[in-house]
């Protein structure tokens, strides 16, 4: 397996802002690959050192097997890039910035251009000022998606798009995978990465936290246990792995750690259960966990001020 | 009038968004005037002095052109004349602020992020409206108290202060209306400063023959006349006040009309269906450049084209007025008779095209700086066109286009003054070539403007700063007697005056290669730094 994205130790400072903070990230050949985070955590500032737009501080990237400042215009023929707003030019057709993005790039597939106009709905023939924001992103999404490229890469794409739109997008990325595309999907829609990526990488404050399957890293998170025992429970809250713990009798909420499932279940079936509902982890959670960890920072930041 | 609800903080957003630029021009313009007095008091000491730059300067036609009638022999009469080009910049600037608080928030959609809050919907026009008058005042107030200071007449002074102060007043209201009737912030400007360029033709072609000349009732079709006609100093009109407070009045009473008829973010022309598929041409950076250059192109073109034709037109007519005035003809014979006189007209008015065109070689050069700060330029970068690939697409027009207007200027001003003095053989190809030796000051505009984008991008609009500042050297720095070195700063300086003139190829081979220095500069640094990004 060939590795289309490289990243290592990444480092990129805009004054005294630090926003890439030694972060790494690696998206093999032929996956859809998450790159989830919230604002302001870095996804764009990494994405534009990939494209060659941002000149890194420090640290190593490699692209398609080469170097995305000094080959950036070589690279730039086998991949295709959607920014997160794409801002057209007012006085040009959503048609001809179709065209005129899919030429500078070496060509595009006029099948597959006319498919894409019909799926998304769009029509071609207005004036970029006349455009939502919504269609201007269908605008950079056809372009992108018409080109025979190896490597696509989408910075919040849908943002913009009605759900049924939504629906279109996830069906087309499905089509490149099948083909055999690379893809690079940065998101905070966490149900659009859950239906679409193989890997995903969480990144927050420049910094990779989580890489991995969405298998891989559901073991990292929480599942919620709800249950009714016959007898009020003993010994679950100094378990490891329990959190948030709350009885009430012999009703009992908890969390647990995925990997400590286990042990707390036969604790439980211990005590006898009546009734019992469990929830699996989603991806959500474990982006709430890193979130809520950033929030508190906050307000005790905001508290010690 | 709920519609105006808001209009206070609004005031304030604008005030605080043009913090560092209001106060600046408005004591350029309330002090330039005014520094005016001492030069002049110095070089015009006694009566005698006066009198004789009345019948010389005074009735010199490039001056009449530029600045208008004398109607005051004095010192005060003097510096009105002298100081009449700064109601036409007044009316630029304030223009450019209206616009800018206005049609220029609304494209960038911010408009409707202060418009979703408790604002009335005229709110954001009269607090632009506001904002500029209110500083045109203070220009006024500055200037009568600053001239009365220098022991000159207290009516006079008001008179000159209101002048200068209904001009950025009644451009300011023009500019109001413009920013209703198109969508794109460009086209608002462009119709605002069109409508200012030809107001001052006509007040140009007005007073280019003297106040006897057959056209001179053309001063009453243009606001720049009418301040003209206000006569500081030379027995004051104080009626022509009331023509521009009835204009004033009209357009901002049909900005308002305008603003309530249609919806924020639309024009008054609705957008047309273009062509679903792009055409072969727009397949390369430069077939891009060409889409996103040709319609400044075009309007330059025929802007610089026209003034030509005005410029070329008059300049026959600088003779017949000579021969009017002995005292005139007497000086021109000396600098080199009739003839020098029609070739110093035809000098100074190629010049002044070439610090026009040297504007529009700017306005294309930071086109770039217009792309990369909206993202438009970053999807094309992510493509496989190069930096230097990109940037030569825009600065193909940045030097050809005022290249291409600058000749159709020239050729405007050797044909009609070619077909005047029945020597259309001899005068164009002449004209033409006084008219191609501004060019390397023009280019040397392009370069500081790329230099700029390459190194310093957030201080781009230092290059529009450097070309008003050689555009005041050349204006005033006679009048205020500045030093020849200071003087040398300003690439026109070194420009040979042309035709009449000698022609000395040295500084236009030093302003190429300063040129060229400034362009790799720019193209070096913009190899090397980060693209930005909203």
């Amino acid at each position: 397996m060939n590795t289309a994205i490289s990243v290592r130790g990444l480092v990129k400072t805009f004054g005294r802002t630090r926003a890439l903070d030694e972060l790494d990230l690696t998206v093999t050949s032929g996956e859809v690959h998450g790159f989830l985070g919230p604002n302001g955590s870095g996804k764009s500032t990494t994405i534009r050192v990939l494209l060659g737009l941002l000149r890194a501080d420090a640290g190593s990237a490699e692209l398609l097997g080469g170097d995305p400042w000094r080959e950036a215009t070589e690279l730039h023929r086998r991949l295709a890039y959607v920014p997160g707003d794409v801002t057209l030019w007012p006085n040009l057709t959503g048609g001809e910035v179709i065209d005129l993005l899919g030429r500078l790039r070496g060509g595009l597939n006029r099948q597959r251009r006319q498919d894409l106009l019909e799926r998304f709905e769009l029509d071609p023939r207005k004036k970029g000022r006349a455009y939502s924001k919504g269609n201007r992103q269908k605008v950079g999404l056809i372009a992108a998606l018409a080109s025979d490229v190896e490597l696509l890469i989408l910075d919040e794409p849908t943002s913009g798009l009605d759900p049924l739109m939504e629906e279109v997008f996830q069906q087309c990325i499905q089509d490149e995978r099948r083909s055999g595309r690379t893809v690079l999907l940065s998101s905070h829609i966490l149900s659009e990465v859950e239906a679409l990526c193989d890997r995903v990488t969480i990144i927050r404050k420049g910094r990779a936290v989580e890489s991995g399957t969405l298998n891989e890293l559901r073991h990292l998170t929480r599942t919620s246990i709800q249950a009714e025992l016959s007898s009020p429970p003993n010994g679950l809250s100094t378990m490891p792995g329990v959190h948030d713990i709350e009885i009430d009798g012999t009703k009992i909420k908890l969390e647990v750690d995925s990997v400590k499932l286990d042990p707390v279940l036969k604790q439980l079936v211990q005590s006898g259960v009546v009734s019992l509902t469990s929830q699996p982890p989603t991806l959500e959670e474990l982006f709430l966990r890193h979130y809520e960890d950033d929030l508190a920072v906050q307000n005790a930041e905001g508290a010690a001020s | 009038m709920t519609s105006l609800t808001g209009t206070g903080g609004l005031v304030r957003l604008v005030v605080r968004r043009d913090r560092v630029l209001l106060p600046i021009w408005t004591l350029l313009f309330g002090l330039i005037p005014i520094s005016f007095v001492a030069s002049i008091r110095d070089l015009y000491p006694t009566a005698a002095d006066q009198a004789k730059y009345a019948s010389t300067s005074g009735t010199n036609p490039t001056f009449l052109a530029l600045y208008g009638q004398l109607w005051d022999n004095g010192i005060g009469g003097i510096v009105v004349q002298r100081a009449g080009f700064v109601p036409v910049m007044l009316g630029l600037v304030s223009a450019l602020t209206v616009i800018r608080h206005t049609r220029t928030e609304e494209e960038a959609g911010r408009r409707e992020l202060v418009g979703a809050t408790v604002v009335g919907r005229h709110a954001a026009l009269a607090a632009a409206l506001i904002v500029t008058i209110a500083a045109n005042l203070v220009i006024g107030a500055l200037l009568a108290l600053g001239m009365t200071g220098q022991d000159l007449p207290a009516a006079g002074s008001a008179a000159f202060g209101l002048q200068l102060a209904m001009a950025g007043i009644v451009f300011a209201a023009i500019a109001g209306v413009a920013a209703q009737l198109t969508e794109g912030s460009g086209a608002a400007r462009g119709l605002a400063l069109g409508t200012l360029g030809v107001l001052f033709v006509v007040r140009l072609a007005a007073d280019v023959g003297g106040k006897d000349s057959g056209l001179s009732w053309l001063a009453w079709l243009s606001p720049l006349g009418w301040g003209n006609r206000l006569r500081p100093y030379g027995g004051e009109q104080w009626w022509v006040l009331a023509l521009f407070a009835v204009l004033i009045l009209a357009l901002v009473y049909a900005s308002v009309a305008l603003s309530a008829r249609r919806d924020v973010g639309a024009g008054f022309l609705p957008p047309r269906l273009g062509p679903a598929t792009a055409a072969r041409g727009l397949s390369t950076p430069l077939g891009l450049a060409w889409r996103l250059h040709r319609a400044a192109l075009l309007g330059w073109t025929v802007g610089l084209g026209a003034l030509g034709v005005v410029y070329g037109s008059v300049a026959e007519g600088v003779k017949t007025m000579v021969e009017d005035n002995p005292d005139l003809e007497k000086y021109f014979t000396r600098i080199g008779g009739q003839e020098g006189l029609i070739d110093a007209f035809l000098a100074s008015s190629l010049s002044i095209l070439g610090v026009i065109a040297s504007g529009y070689a700017i306005q294309a050069a930071l086109r770039m700086r217009t792309e990369e700060t909206s993202g438009r330029a970053e999807p094309v970068l992510g493509t496989a066109t190069s930096r230097i690939g990109w940037v030569a697409s825009h600065l193909a027009f940045s030097l050809l286009g005022p290249t291409v207007a600058l000749l159709a200027s020239g050729l405007a001003v050797g044909l009609a003054h070619g077909i005047n003095s029945g020597d259309v053989g001899g005068q164009l190809p002449r004209v033409l070539g006084a008219t191609l030796v501004q060019l390397p000051a023009v280019w040397l505009l392009t370069g500081i403007a790329l230099a700029l984008f390459g190194l310093l991008p957030r201080l781009t609009a230092v290059a529009w700063a450097a070309l008003a500042l050689f555009f005041l050297l050349g204006q005033f720095g006679a009048v205020l007697q500045l030093s020849q070195s200071v003087m040398d700063v300003s690439p026109f300086t070194h420009i040979p005056k042309l035709p009449g003139g000698e022609l000395q190829v040295a500084p236009l081979a030093w302003l190429l290669g300063l040129t060229t220095i400034l362009v790799v500069a720019g193209l070096y640094g913009f190899r090397r730094r980060d693209l930005e990004s909203t």
